[in-house]
């Protein structure tokens, strides 16, 4: 799958409660949830935001709660991807377990600025940015998430394994 | 090859021989846990994924503590879908009403994980049960409802992280200021993707209590497990908790560790992590004479009956500063029984406190304790993000309970010691 969007980027460490304050989990409904996105970094953020866009973060992307409303809430303001520098460990697993992709590229994540307009090709993990023409390549899957990801996700991983 | 603390509980726990780290294995679960913030949709994912049962009613736990006593309509609907799936899985261990403590502090108390478990929970601060020895790590909601479903997981076996504390402490310094200071030297994610493992004389020493207090706070460091040694103590604190089964377990004297720290704790002040991240700590004196709007004691980090008395030897016989809100949080029932029979209640009450009922409400922002614009809190809690606890505009200081109930009655940040 290949999306073009607008890079927005964000900065290093940002927390569940940045990306889905506490307050807004009283509902488990994506479009709700998305509608409130990052509203714990800046109030209002989300408006920026249009269908296919990527959020490009840094070092430690998604740290703090088990909370799965946070990549559901990414997904549900219309962001199908995020590429960053690391990504925290149960952010990282919730990413896969919902569809959203995410994309770990180190210290090339400095090749991008917010504002950039990004191609990524969610399949090879190449990421290009069309604003400078620089193409970078992210850390590969390991082969048991990309078995999940093959499967559609880990519901439908269980649901064959359960049938 | 010798195997740490981590390798050994996965090992047990799976048919496929663990080699390396990095490695993926599926592992059976001991027990698995949601809170009505997670479990709604687990219950969804564990529904969407064709389930009809869980794998052991008797191995499931659905704690309600975040957003209750109910805080509105929506949250008491959430708790409602909790509520009816207990009862049409038959899930043994429901907990809400009465019967409800922070999910961390009531489960050990319960009997309900011990040593050698592998737990896994819709919370990120499941790493707490690492403290009494067992592989605990945190997931999301859909992780947490296929392992309800299918009564294992995958992981990935971490490479570990070896913490040694020695030296003796000081007074008012204790396992909250040492989990602190090494947060502060490795980083919010220095532990990122691996396993911390503890020992030392100061290990040796510290209470099952103390060990939680560290092991919960595994996750700010990004670990996915903080385990500590199964010892004597250990054993004995499962057996009187009505845990059955755990056996004595060391890490191999020649395990392999991707790093070593050792923390001498000898001369360490209180440490108090400055807002926005964890790991932003100094020692409380450079803190010192910030004043303050709200103090929180209680929380999955520092809401046990320890906890409770450290804060009471504090405010015996002094008063919180009028223009301060001191929340105390018993985090259990049992705990809040022990207050009230060892008389630190009265000495709560005496001294001006709120005192409330066991939840994770303040912790999180979510209710009994948000701030305003401009206000500044010191907490027990384990997290001070950007608006954490309230407002965008608000701060949040971490620090032992000593240091949480100075403050309180200096009206500003202090060292117990000065008070």
């Amino acid at each position: 799958m290949n999306v073009t969007g607008t890079a927005h980027k964000v900065g290093d460490h940002i927390d569940t409660d940045a990306i889905i304050p506490a307050r807004f989990l009283v509902t488990t409904d994506a479009k709700e949830l998305g509608a409130n996105c990052m509203e714990g970094l800046e109030a209002g953020w989300v408006e920026r935001v249009k269908e296919n866009d990527v959020m490009v973060g840094g070092v430690n992307f998604g740290c703090g709660s088990s909370r799965e409303h946070a990549p559901i809430s990414i997904l549900g303001a219309g962001i199908p991807v995020v590429i960053a520098h690391s990504f925290a460990r149960i952010f990282y697993r919730n990413g896969f377990n919902m569809g959203l992709v995410l994309l770990e590229i180190g210290d090339d994540i400095d090749k991008f600025s917010d504002k950039d307009e990004i191609e990524v090709d969610t399949a090879t993990g190449a990421i290009k940015n069309l604003t400078t023409g620089v193409t970078v390549q992210a850390a590969a899957v390991p082969p048991f998430m990309q078995e999940i990801l093959n499967a559609g996700g880990l519901v439908e991983y269980a649901k064959k394994k359960l049938a | 090859m010798g195997q740490t603390l981590a390798e050994k509980i996965l090992q047990n726990h799976t048919d496929q021989e663990i080699t390396e780290a990095g490695q993926i294995v599926q592992c059976s679960v001991d027990m698995v846990l949601a809170n009505d913030i997670t479990a709604p949709l687990a219950i969804k994912s564990f529904k969407a994924m064709g389930a009809k049962k869980v794998f052991d009613k008797d191995k499931i736990s659905l704690v309600c503590d975040h957003f209750t006593p109910n805080k509105d309509i929506d949250s008491a609907e959430q708790v409602k879908v909790v509520r009816e799936f207990a009862e049409e899985m038959g899930v043994t261990h429901y907990y809400e009403c009465g019967e409800v403590g922070v999910e961390h502090a009531l489960l050990p108390e319960k009997g309900i994980v011990g040593p050698g478990d592998i737990v896994v929970g819709a919370d990120s601060h499941t790493c707490t049960y690492g403290g009494l020895g067992a592989f605990a790590t945190g997931m999301g909601s859909t992780d947490i409802g296929a392992a309800m479903a299918l009564g294992e997981t995958w992981f990935k076996v971490p490479p570990t992280i070896r913490v040694n504390l020695t030296g003796t402490p000081k007074e008012y310094v204790g396992a909250k200021d040492f989990v602190l200071n090494q947060i502060g030297r490795l980083g919010v994610s220095g532990a990122l993707y691996k396993a911390l493992e503890y020992g030392g004389e100061v290990v040796d020493n510290m209470s099952m209590e103390g060990r939680m207090t560290i092991a919960n706070m595994a996750i700010e460091a990004g670990g996915k497990v903080g385990l500590f040694p199964v010892d004597a103590k250990t054993l004995e604190y499962a057996k009187q908790a009505g845990f059955s089964g755990g056996v004595a377990m060391t890490a191999d004297a020649d395990a392999v560790y991707e790093q070593v720290l050792n923390i001498d704790v000898t001369d360490m002040d209180p440490q108090v992590a400055c807002p926005h991240l964890p790991d932003n700590v100094k020692p409380v004196d450079e803190t010192a004479g910030l004043n303050i709007h709200q103090a929180v004691i209680g929380s999955c980090t520092n809401g046990r009956i320890e906890d409770m008395r450290e804060a009471a030897a504090i405010l015996k016989g002094r008063k919180v500063d009028p223009k301060v809100r001191c929340i105390i949080l018993p985090a259990t029932p049992s705990i809040w029984k022990a207050c009230m029979s060892e008389g630190l209640m009265e000495i709560f009450m005496d001294a001006g406190c709120i005192v409330g009922p066991p939840t994770c409400g303040p912790c999180l922002g979510g209710h009994m304790g948000i701030l305003a614009g401009g206000e500044r809190a010191i907490a027990t809690t384990n997290r001070n993000f950007k608006g954490r606890m309230g407002s965008l505009e608000s701060e949040v200081f971490l620090s032992n309970p000593a240091v949480a109930a100075a403050s309180a009655v200096a009206g500003e940040i202090i060292n117990p010691a000065k008070l």
